[in-house]
């Protein structure tokens, strides 16, 4: 099996993964319920905090799986992008972890682990397929030819779609996470009763930095009872454009490149008004893995070539794509 | 301490202003951006990005924390606090690294108090209208500031 390392940004993932892609443990650890508070999630970039808990989230993925260190037979870590520091630390893990245990080590982009979170059983999506990459701090789409290689057809200009939709629900006064916010809400409203602009902009890339700016000037003037009376209505319509914008370019890219296949992966792929205005039989990542983890980490190193022992020792992580 | 109020009449005057800051500025400068959502924050910094060469989308670092660009002879780094309450030390050994030979643009910077370096620069960005953006630049070189409003 392979053992996974994810320390990107602000969480620190382990995941163990078999050859033929069954899922056998993944391990996030989340601060979520300890830190939730009004606006967000304190992010834990310290690199110091992703040391300490390398270890017992590998310790923990291996429990879950009911597995020992001679089960793993490499190593996969991201390699970038993200933050620098961070993504260091995974990598020394992983470099240390594969030199100690005589293993290859597989380095693998943030990126494509995100698309291969559709390369796992029971899915085992196979390409070729368009894929929508949207997270809080990614917005792409990607023509997937070969599990491994894509080409990026568009992505956004300002802000990414999670993010449109974390300070949505700022500005309407939701808890945090605020896309699940937001999608529980716009349940009871009517997605019609606010027009909110979706800026067109050429080709198939994307932008939600105005339709953020809209929604501030339909939500300030009102008295916080009218706020509260429109909430529902409020973020029904704001959902509605950001999907809106985020399946139409997702048809036209399919169109233009004549994929057959349309996938979504990445924190919004989470998003139920997105899942259903997706075509029958879209490829969709599993809930649990549509967030930052180390399972697609690990699945993405299934395709990838291993870097046999010792020769990674200098590998280096990179912060931008 | 001096300062400069200027109103943008479109977000594509929101960039022009950046320009003209961005060609002010050498590595090490920090230039700290506070304002409301959508009070055109990043798009000054995108402004500042184009006029120094970067041509990759320049994108909100809301939840990635910090991205890097490498300019025409200049490296410029676009850090956004948003989502801290405060930064711990050691969360700051995470981001020091982007402020090392670059001149840094930093969004919601108030959370990395105590730990950011005196700006050279301080910009409060807030809304007039949709279109209209009131800026003031706040900076203890007087003479930074004449240039910028003589243009």
């Amino acid at each position: 099996m392979i053992l996974g390392l994810e320390t990107s940004c602000d969480e620190t993932a382990a995941a163990l993964v078999t050859a033929d892609g069954r899922l056998l443990a993944s391990i996030v650890a989340t601060q979520t319920e300890l830190h939730a508070q009004y606006g967000g999630v304190v992010p834990e970039i310290a690199s110091r905090r992703h040391l300490e808990l390398v270890a017992p989230v590998v310790r923990e993925a291996l429990q879950q799986a009911r597995a020992g260190l001679d089960d793993i037979r490499a190593v996969a870590v991201t390699q970038g992008p993200g933050l620098i520091g961070a993504l260091l630390v995974g990598v020394a893990s992983a470099k240390a972890f594969a030199w100690a245990r005589r293993l290859p080590l597989i380095p693998v982009d943030h990126l494509l682990g995100h698309v291969s979170s559709l390369y796992l059983q029971p899915l085992a999506a196979e390409p070729p397929f368009l894929c929508l990459l949207a997270s809080g701090g990614h917005t792409m789409l990607l023509d997937v030819q070969e599990p491994t290689r894509y080409t990026v057809l568009g992505q956004t200009l300002d802000d990414a779609a999670g993010e449109a939709f974390d300070k949505g629900a700022r500005l309407l006064g939701l808890a945090y996470p605020g896309g699940v916010e937001i999608d529980r809400l716009a349940r009871q409203g009517d997605p019609e009763a606010y027009s909110f602009p979706v800026a067109r902009v050429p080709g198939l890339d994307f932008s939600f930095s105005g339709l953020k700016t809209s929604l501030l000037y339909a939500t300030r003037d009102l008295p916080p009872a009218e706020l509260e009376r429109r909430r529902s209505d409020l973020a029904a319509s704001y959902q509605r454009a950001i999907v809106r914008a985020l399946s139409e370019r997702i048809v036209l890219a399919a169109e233009r490149t004549g994929a057959s296949q349309v996938a979504v992966v990445g924190g919004v792929a989470a998003n139920s008004e997105l899942r259903a205005s997706l075509p029958a039989g879209a490829l969709l990542a599993p809930l649990a893995l549509c967030t930052d983890n180390a399972a697609m980490i690990a699945s993405a190193a299934r395709f990838l070539p291993e870097l046999p022992y010792p020769q990674y020792l200098s590998l280096d992580a990179y912060a931008a794509a | 301490m001096p300062e400069l109020d200027i109103v943008t009449a479109s977000s594509a005057e929101t960039e022009e202003l950046a320009a003209r800051v961005a060609r002010e500025l050498r590595p090490g400068d920090v230039v700290l951006l506070r304002g409301d959502l959508g009070a055109g924050k990043t798009t000054f910094v995108r402004g500042a990005c184009r006029a120094l060469g970067i041509t990759r989308p320049v994108t909100s670092p809301t939840f990635t924390i910090a991205h890097r660009y490498v300019g025409e002879g200049i490296d410029v780094s676009h850090l956004d606090l948003y989502r801290f309450q405060s930064v711990e030390p050691e969360e700051w050994g995470a981001l020091e690294p982007y402020l090392d030979g670059a001149t840094c643009f930093v969004e919601w910077p108030d959370a990395g108090e105590g730990f950011l370096p005196a700006a050279r620069l301080e910009l409060d960005f807030r809304h007039i209208d949709p279109e209209h953006r009131g800026i003031t630049l706040r900076s203890a070189e007087a003479s930074l500031l004449q240039r910028l409003s003589g243009c």
